[in-house]
């Protein structure tokens, strides 16, 4: 099945909360090895398989509206 | 395939960066009070009244017209300005330090006169800008700076009851308390958000919106931890749930 | 100019500012005042304004912040322990660069005191009250046609210099009864348009009202800001009045309704041959320093008389500077020194002096 999405993190804004990780229901979110501005380890997408379903999930956890969150036309959408 | 952004943030936040610590909820309030703002079309009339604590920038994270009032005294600079510029949209932004303890009197009698205002209430069980100190809504046995051997009821007091002890008042429109601790919870948020500012745009009377909130840094958790401390602790004390609606049948 | 009308002090004043242009009034009952709340509770609905009885003094002042940060023109009147616990606000309202009118019809203190005139508020007045560099414009009427125009005034200062200003009356002036000339109506069209105040920003960017900054080099500048106005206004808002101070041998200092006395006190003194004069600040800050030292230089001695245990004989001192002597005559408690004693008083001094 593909993606039906995909997020943006802004990795500067980021304070490494990690509330998305433990929210995202596919899993896809990871803190980063590197640190950012801030010095936090930011949240990282990771998604090599493409099994985002865009479900906003991290973008309403996020703290700091660090997220983006966009989708893709014309995939099903039954979250 | 074409792409859409889905879900970026509101018009109604600035640019600024908050100053609030990693997992802080108040980010996620202050997100869903701009996206309700945006979806009602009225950022251009909105005024926001900051308090004293660590939302005490709020006015600068919103883009918006805004101030920062004395402690606790938000709703009152609020009934000013919505009494001297009845069409427009003025809500307070408060703590539990700010509205429950300094602000007693100030958020009674603004919901007793049923105050055309909105207040969002954090409401984390401790002060978080001062650094840990005893809330008016810490719980039974909680320790914190101030009860180093956790709040001794006999000696501090009850954890005080905010939405209990306004929802008799007649003034009230709109009143819940809620908790942003879950996506699920988050979307069921905004919409009861949205209800208390439409109960303003529709001069219904004064509307508040208490949301449960974590302080990862001061209750010494990570945020995940905090927020299953949240629910397994704060929410015993503090029922969830719509205590006045009085917005039914009005459009 | 309208014809004369006979009427209470706290009654003048409250008319005058919805003259000026005021429609909004957030206050608290207190007495010897209370009449002004209750005269703008039945007037203000009349012209299309808004009375609120706040659930305190504390709520009033920050109702006013509020008022005052959309730009209209609002006022409120307490009494001395009201006016203590509008302070924090006060400061507030200060730093925020708020304009509005305070009215403090001082009674005697400290604590709950009394419900007499008093003038024992004059350094809560002038010092700052409330925490950090601010200051108040005063204004201290002597009757009660006086109040009335520094009413009005009060109104256009503090719209100029973004400053609050404040009616320091007393007890006497608020229930006294007197004929009063009303100035005209203010088009409220004509009132002065604040770019900088909160109203929604429709087509603009969003405006902020803020006494705050955390970084102290930033809060220096909004600190010098506040310095270089109250400079601007030293140098043009200074009132005074001399009474018979031309050939005065003594000089009387005295403001409100004590000065008032003292003309009488003056013409008395003169009837029996004792050049006496008066120096009446009419704004107590701005002080008008350089103005009563010059007249010190002239004079045997100044003698500055007070509802109050001496508080603006500091300011009097400052000015004077060491020129001739000061010597102080007070009551306190709300008791008002009466013609005859204050004249005891300056005879007594004289004898003093000439010894």
């Amino acid at each position: 099945m593909p993606a039906r999405g995909y997020i943006e993190i802004n990795a500067d804004k980021c304070k490494g909360c990690g509330l998305c990780i433990s929210f995202c229901p596919q899993k896809l979110i990871r803190f980063s090895e590197k640190f950012n501005t801030k010095g936090y380890h930011p949240a990282e997408f990771h998604d090599p398989q493409k099994r985002c379903i865009a479900c906003g999930f991290c973008y309403q956890m996020c703290p700091d509206s660090a997220i983006t969150v966009y989708r893709f036309k014309g995939v099903t959408q039954n979250v | 395939m074409i792409k859409e952004m889905f879900l970026k943030k509101p018009k109604s936040l600035s640019e600024k960066e908050f100053t609030y610590c990693p997992g802080c909820h108040h980010g996620i309030v202050h997100r869903l009070i701009a996206e309700v703002i945006d979806e009602l079309n009225i950022r251009e009339k909105t005024i926001v009244v900051a308090p004293v604590g660590c939302s005490v920038f709020a006015y600068e994270f919103f883009y918006l017209d805004g101030t920062v009032a004395p402690h606790g005294r938000a709703p009152a600079v609020a009934t000013g300005m919505k009494r001297a510029l009845p069409d427009r949209i003025v809500f307070t932004y408060q703590g539990d330090g700010d509205l429950a303890a300094i602000g007693t009197a100030e958020i009674i009698h603004a919901a007793n006169r049923g105050e055309n205002i909105t207040t969002i209430f954090i409401n984390n069980a401790i002060y978080g800008m001062t650094g840990g100190q005893m809330a008016p809504t810490s719980l039974i046995g909680m320790k914190t700076t101030t009860t180093p051997y956790g709040r001794d009821p006999k000696k501090d007091g009850y954890p005080i009851h905010v939405c209990e002890t306004l929802q008799n008042m007649k003034g009230v429109a709109y009143l819940e308390r809620l908790t942003v601790s879950s996506p699920q919870e988050v979307i069921k948020a905004k919409k009861s958000i949205r209800k208390a500012f439409e109960a303003q745009i529709n001069q219904i009377g004064f509307s508040l919106i208490e949301v449960l909130s974590t302080c990862p840094t001061n209750w010494g958790m990570t945020p995940v931890e905090a927020i299953k401390w949240l629910k397994e602790n704060m929410v015993k004390e503090f029922p969830l749930g719509v205590f006045v609606d009085k917005t039914k049948g009005v459009n | 100019m309208s014809e004369k009308l006979m009427v209470k002090g706290t009654e003048a004043i409250a008319e005058a500012a919805i003259r000026a242009g005021c429609r909004n009034y957030f206050g608290y009952p207190i007495t010897p005042q209370s009449e002004l709340a209750e005269y703008m509770s039945r007037r203000l609905p009349q012209v299309g304004g808004t009375f609120l009885q706040a659930e305190s003094e504390v709520a009033a002042v920050n109702m006013v912040y509020g008022a005052a940060s959309t730009g209209k023109r609002v006022m409120t009147s307490t009494s001395s322990p009201g006016f203590s616990l509008m302070q924090e606000g006060i400061s507030y309202i200060a730093a925020a660069q708020l304009p509005c009118v305070f009215v403090n019809v001082v009674r005697g203190g400290p604590g709950l005191g009394d419900i007499q005139p008093a003038q024992s508020d004059y350094f809560q007045a002038t010092k700052g009250g409330g925490h950090g560099d601010y200051r108040l414009i005063v204004l201290a009427p002597s009757t009660l046609q006086e109040a009335v125009e520094l009413t009005y005034l009060a109104f256009d200062l503090a719209d100029e210099y973004r400053n609050p200003a404040l009616i320091l009356a007393d007890g006497l002036m608020g229930q006294m009864m007197e004929p009063v000339e009303f100035p005209e109506f203010r088009d409220l069209k004509t009132l002065p348009k604040h770019e900088w105040a909160l109203t929604g920003c429709n087509e603009r960017e969003p405006n902020k009202v803020t006494s705050f900054n955390i970084d102290p080099y930033e809060l220096e500048k909004m600190n010098k800001v506040y310095q270089e106005k109250y400079l601007r206004i030293i140098k043009k808002e200074k009132r005074w009045e001399n009474y018979m101070t031309e050939d005065a041998e003594y000089l009387f200092v005295a403001y409100g309704t004590m000065a008032r006395i003292i003309k009488t006190v003056v013409r008395k003194a003169r009837e029996e041959g004792i050049k006496a004069g008066l120096f009446r600040p009419i704004t107590l800050w701005p002080y008008p320093y350089e103005e009563l030292h010059e007249l010190s230089e002239k004079v045997g001695f100044v003698l500055t008389v007070e509802m109050s245990a001496g508080q603006m004989i500091e300011d009097v001192r400052l000015a004077v500077s060491g020129r001739t002597k000061v010597f102080f005559y007070g009551r306190t408690a709300g008791v008002i020194p009466t013609p005859n004693e204050v004249l005891e008083e300056l005879k007594k001094k004289i004898g003093m002096v000439k010894v």
